[in-house]
């Protein structure tokens, strides 16, 4: 199952997809990107990781189980639009800082909506995945 | 204040993430899904006074205006469905505590019927054209789920032609959207109410409301759309069918009047005859369905396709009177449908087979039960006073007025066919002398503990109270049901409160 090759390639390239799926969600509000995007190469990742090492070994790299991940996202997605609630305006309205941070550039509530939606993409295509991988 | 339209569709996604996180501790699970049930049914009690009170109420969501954003809004009709889905939800709820089995619990039944609550309540408080699909595709999601859940062999049959039948509809449905967009241009309820009074292609008008008739006719199961719903209704557990009976069809229906009393009304010359031959084809079909089977929830399922035709006599009708017949009969149906389809459940559980014919005696063993199941039973045939003869009557004087002898004499006759029906239910189920248990009934039956029977007895002798009230007090049911037509039949009150204050 698990050769020499995929399994140093694979030490080198998942922190490399990981940070360029953060890079699609940050970037995905007015550029191509976001949240959905974000989570398929971060599951990718993942996925690379449990061909070359297995599901045990992938699900002790994620840490959490992949339905809460499921459950967290739809959390941070129904946060995301109860902000603008207690500001006065109705739900789901985009509340942006003032300034831009720097490197990640302006932060609203959309921003965090979008990371909603990348933990529910990685946490359902993991469930499958996983799901697929163990029979 | 009005943010509180918000409460029916966030409070059953808050409980199915809640749960979703709680997904290895069913007991949690459970309790969650009670709080958030109860929860759902006090905040649509709270929106209903809201708009009792203060007439129509609309938010648009993410403060983007009509009608570019998506719009909720809130009339009479629309409140007092989101309360009577949080009614069959909470009766579903307190049901499943005792009626659903371990293994569908731990692969996440719970979650599942409260984002198909969600998807309930959604659609009934959108006032956006293409939101309603997404609504649509939520519950549709989650049923195609919860039919499944279990993958009994039944089952897996049973939900292959739902699934298929509703994506044919739901395509049709995407379709007809597209046509219209086409057409006027615009995606809000309100403002295509306004555009289609000024659209100038006929023709094209009335194919887009043929191809939404066909589209949410699947979803209603009308004549001679209905056939997955006798195929698939009486395969998961009780308490599945029982919230797919009370809410699903109806999901349909609404769809139709809203569609209809806001886009179609100045088309309804050239539609009336159309919904009126369908009424009553799905009245007849649908009721001597239900004279020939053998099945306890298959018969359920034909009676209600049956009185379906009901609900679109009113509509096809058209009048203020018609209409707040077909909103009385959907309060009814409603809260029959669900308390009957617990009922089999019930009985199930006692004996292990839904046959008919394999029941027996539990008017000896269960008389208080007994009479308790005529309660819906005779209501759904008409018997007065309980509420579904009020539905009729005002449904029959509606037809009358409008001289549509024939099809009174149908809806007349139906109701005397689905007493038969109820009738043959009575006889064989309660009546007769229990025959001899096969071995694989007995040792399937389970004999009730006093808690598990309390759980059952709540929720259905809940409904089956209010269905008498309905029945005993029809004055401010009525009354409630003539003012939400008055609404649907003179929109510009709705329109004026969604597209905030423009002409």
């Amino acid at each position: 199952m698990s050769t020499l090759i995929l399994s140093t390639a694979t030490r080198y390239l998942m922190p490399l997809l990981l940070l360029l799926s953060v890079h699609l969600l940050l970037r995905g509000h007015n550029e191509p990107g976001g949240g959905f995007v974000g989570g398929l190469v971060a599951s990718a990742a993942f996925a690379l990781y449990t061909i070359a090492h297995g599901v045990d070994q992938a699900k002790r790299m994620l840490r959490v189980d992949s339905k809460t991940l499921i459950g967290m996202g739809l959390f941070l997605a129904l946060a995301s639009g109860t902000f603008s609630l207690f500001a006065g305006d109705p739900f789901m309205t985009g509340l942006w800082m003032k300034e831009k941070l720097p490197t990640i550039g302006k932060v609203g509530t959309p921003v965090l909506f979008d990371a909603g939606v990348y933990c529910v993409v990685v946490g359902v295509t993991l469930t499958i995945l996983f799901a697929l991988a163990e029979d | 204040m009005s943010q509180i339209l918000l409460l029916p569709i966030l409070i059953p996604l808050l409980t199915a993430i809640l749960s979703l996180l709680a997904w290895r501790r069913p007991a949690l699970q459970r309790l969650l899904s009670l709080a958030g049930a109860a929860a759902l049914l006090f905040a649509g009690l709270g929106l209903f006074t809201h708009v009792w009170k203060e007439g129509i109420q609309a938010v648009q969501v993410g403060n983007w205006p009509a009608p570019f954003g998506i719009t909720l809004a809130a009339d009479l009709l629309s409140a007092s469905m989101v309360v009577l889905t949080g009614l069959a939800g909470l009766a579903t709820a307190v049901y499943s505590l005792a009626g659903m089995d371990r293994q569908r619990e731990s692969f996440g039944y719970y979650p599942l019927l409260h984002v198909l609550l969600m998807g309930v309540s959604g659609s009934f408080l959108t006032g956006d054209i293409f939101n309603l699909y997404v609504w649509f595709e939520v519950l549709l999601i989650a049923s195609f789920v919860l039919l499944g859940l279990g993958s009994e062999k039944t089952q897996l049959e049973g939900t292959l032609k739902y699934v298929t039948l509703n994506l044919i509809s739901s395509a049709l449905f995407l379709a007809a959207i597209g046509m219209l967009y086409g057409v006027v241009g615009t995606l809000n309820l309100a403002d295509l109410a306004l555009q289609m009074q000024s659209a100038r292609q006929p023709a094209l008008i009335f194919t887009l409301s043929m191809l939404f008739l066909i589209a949410f006719g699947i979803k209603a199961a009308i004549f001679p759309l209905f056939f997955w719903l006798p195929a698939s209704y009486h395969t998961p557990p009780a308490a599945v069918s029982a919230i797919f009976a009370g809410l699903l069809t109806k999901v349909g229906v609404y769809a139709l009047i809203r569609v209809f009393s806001l886009m179609f009304a100045q088309d309804m010359e050239r539609i009336r005859p159309v919904l009126l031959t369908l009424a009553a084809l799905t009245l007849l079909t649908g009721i001597l369905g239900a004279l020939v089977q053998k099945d306890f929830r298959r018969i359920l399922s034909f009676n209600l396709v049956s009185h379906i035709g009901y609900l679109i006599m009113g509509l096809g009708l058209m009048t203020p009177l018609a209409l707040a017949g077909t909103i009385f009969y959907m309060f009814h149906d409603v809260i029959a449908k669900t308390n009957l389809f617990l009922f089999s459940g019930v009985i199930h559980r006692m004996r292990n087979t839904y046959r008919i014919t394999r029941l027996g005696g539990f008017y000896a063993s269960h008389p208080g039960l007994s009479i308790l199941f005529l309660i819906p039973a005779l209501s759904l045939a008409g018997v007065p006073p309980l509420s579904g003869f009020w539905g009729k009557l005002v449904l029959v004087q509606a037809g009358l007025e409008e001289g549509q002898y024939l099809l009174v004499a149908v809806a007349l006759g139906v109701g005397l066919l689905t007493l038969l029906s109820m009738g043959q239910i009575w006889a064989e189920v309660f009546w007769k002398d229990a025959p001899i248990a096969s071995e694989s009934e007995s040792a399937g039956a389970k004999v009730l503990e006093p808690g598990p029977w309390l759980l059952f007895l709540i929720p259905m002798g809940a409904l089956a109270l209010l269905t008498c009230l309905m029945g005993l007090f029809p004055q401010p049911v009525l009354k409630l049901a003539t003012q939400a037509a008055g609404q649907l039949i003179y929109p510009e009150a709705y329109i004026r409160t969604v597209l905030g204050g423009r002409p």
